[in-house]
């Protein structure tokens, strides 16, 4: 099996997040492997593990997929040190700020190249958190979506099952090779890397390549940020001390606000 | 007078609250069409229903393709008749299933798409809350048709009866979107609670709980809300993953939310900071949750959310 990790570098989640000129500002903070997107790296490993790892050589690869500027690689390092066993970044200057649909064309490209059985993404970045790439993946391949699972089943020969988990409920799909999956949180536990792991990560292939080189013309973005302004901060309001009645005050506050 | 479509939500065999939200917003842009995507023979009753908010026609697509493919068949139906009728706009309520839909349709009518949108102009511009509803963005569509899917419980609909002209249509659902196959669907299994990313009022419990839900529980149950839970509590097995509020989990925008042993670190508060009364029960005076807060209890969430879930019981009577 062949199977494709699409992931993205994002702010770490626990940093404040600006936006400068309608764009997310990227540079001053600290960049980190989606959260989300290291679930979908412990899920192809588990695939190919089942049935008999990725050693190089082997019937099995996992090979990380991402678009970013150069720095992504330290995110994607991360993936390798993980088990993955190479990847490719599609870097170029003209795809800063790019929306959705040029970055699923971009990695539609990438995926058509790499003749994988399976891509595996998280179900969406903390950044921008719009959940449509796997879908957009699956709408330009003309592959099966397996999305939003919390449990993936895979046999070799070529059939892929999951269960998706969403507001709606909760379904049971199968389809045959090639598939887009995307995964939940509640999937797995993502490992950590091993020292082992990370040293053998520093040796491992990131092929950097531009929008010439796979073949992608780029359109502007289709949806343009007219302005962005941060909402002013949230003034603290009364705070009591429990002394007995807390539970009481916290009562005549609600009535107080119609609140019951 | 140009025509704007929504996608009709149903919760169980009737149309939803977000369906007259949507109508409520896409009325603004021009006169609403909804779209019902039903299996076979099961339209005309569900459309029934779609009669709440500034509805002008309702238009059925019956296809046993929806039920058994899912995103990718309504995705196949709704780009159709943006094809057929060149509308204005198409609006979608942005959960999992409704986001899907929108990615596959903007692509499959190379149209710009904007997910998560808290209101929504006559222009069609949107308005998005960013980065954990720091940030207010205003975005405009500006290649084919607007693809927009707006947060439930974000406008305030306008819930007045219309009585739509109703037509039947059709929709071909291409071999493509019938790569995968739904097997079994389980509807969500409801408690007695509201669903949480619809509740008008959440209280979620931390680590403060201690893995002890009941106080928690019992005073959502008074305040007839929905349980939510920070990262803390679901990553220590303490509440469902599903529960979880935050950059990682659900985003909540409720008219009140009750915080119960949560400290407010910002993965939390991405997720519930649009909430229009914040309140908060919390041992320790110093947690940054405080700085965002109303009203604030700094005490123990055992003592405290007892003898307020008695209070609110005593005056419901």
């Amino acid at each position: 099996m062949k199977i494709a990790v699409c992931v993205k570098q994002v702010p770490d989640s626990w940093a404040e997040k600006k936006m400068v000129n309608g764009l997310l500002d990227r540079e001053n903070v600290d960049a980190v492997l989606n959260d989300l997107d290291e679930y979908a790296v412990e899920e192809a490993l588990r695939i190919v593990e089942a049935h008999g790892g990725n050693e190089e050589g082997g019937p099995h690869t996992v090979t990380v997929i991402s678009m970013g500027p150069e720095r992504a690689t330290e995110a994607i390092r991360k993936a390798l040190s993980m088990g993955a066993n190479g990847a490719i970044l599609v870097s170029d200057t003209q795809l800063a700020g790019s929306d959705a649909l040029t970055t699923s064309a971009v990695l539609a490209k990438v995926i058509t190249d790499g003749g994988y059985d399976i891509v595996i993404c998280g179900t969406e970045s903390t950044d921008a958190r719009m959940s449509v790439i796997p879908a957009m993946l699956s709408a330009r391949l003309g592959w099966a979506q397996l999305t939003f699972a919390s449990k993936v089943a895979v046999d070799p020969a070529g059939t892929a099952s999951i269960t998706r988990v969403t507001e709606a409920g909760v379904d049971e799909i199968s389809a045959q090779f090639p598939v887009i999956i995307s995964v939940v949180e509640k999937i797995n536990e993502p490992r950590y890397p091993s020292f082992k792991g990370i040293m053998a990560a520093k040796k491992k292939t990131i092929e950097q390549k531009d929008l010439a080189a796979i073949g992608v013309a780029v359109q502007s973005s289709w949806s343009l940020v007219k302005d962005a302004t941060p909402r002013p901060a949230r003034d603290a309001g009364i705070k009591v001390t429990d002394e007995g009645s807390g539970g009481d005050s916290l009562v005549n506050f609600l009535a107080e606000k119609k609140l019951i | 007078m140009s025509t704007v479509l929504i996608l009709a939500d149903f919760s169980g065999d009737k149309a939803s609250k977000t369906t007259a939200e949507l109508a409520t917003a896409a009325a603004r842009i021009g006169a609403v069409t909804a779209v019902v995507l039903a299996g076979t023979g099961k339209g005309a009753a569900l459309a029934a229903t779609v009669n709440q908010g500034p509805i002008s026609n309702v238009l059925i697509i019956e296809s046993d393709d929806f039920a058994l493919h899912g995103v990718p068949a309504a995705a196949d139906a709704l780009a159709q008749i943006i094809k057929d009728k060149s509308p204005a706009a198409l609006l979608i309520a942005s959960y999992a299933f409704g986001k899907e839909v929108a990615a596959r349709v903007a692509v499959l009518t190379d149209s710009g798409i904007i997910t998560d949108a808290v209101d929504v102009a006559a222009d069609g511009s949107a308005t998005q809350l960013v980065f954990g509803g720091s940030t207010t963005v205003h975005s405009q569509v500006s290649h084919g048709v607007p693809i927009i899917t707006v947060r439930p419980n974000s406008i305030e609909a306008d819930f007045s009866t219309s009585a739509p002209t109703v037509e039947n249509g059709s929709a071909q659902i291409s071999d493509a979107a019938k790569k995968s196959t739904i097997s079994s669907s389980q509807p969500p299994v409801k408690g007695g609670r509201p669903e949480l990313t619809e509740a008008n009022i959440v209280v979620s419990g931390g680590r403060g709980t201690d893995g002890n839900f009941v106080p928690v529980e019992a005073f959502a149950d008074s305040l007839g809300a929905a349980v939510g839970a920070s990262r803390a509590a679901t990553d220590a097995g303490w509440y469902p993953h599903s529960h979880q509020v935050g950059q990682t989990g659900k985003t909540v925008s409720p008219q009140l939310y009750v915080a119960c042993g949560i400290s407010g670190a910002i993965q939390h508060r991405a997720g519930m900071q649009t909430s229009k009364t914040i309140v908060v029960v919390n041992k320790d005076p110093e947690a940054p949750i405080f700085d965002i807060a109303d009203f604030g209890v700094v005490g123990d969430l055992f003592n405290v959310l007892p003898q307020a879930t008695a209070g609110i019981n005593a005056k419901q009577g």
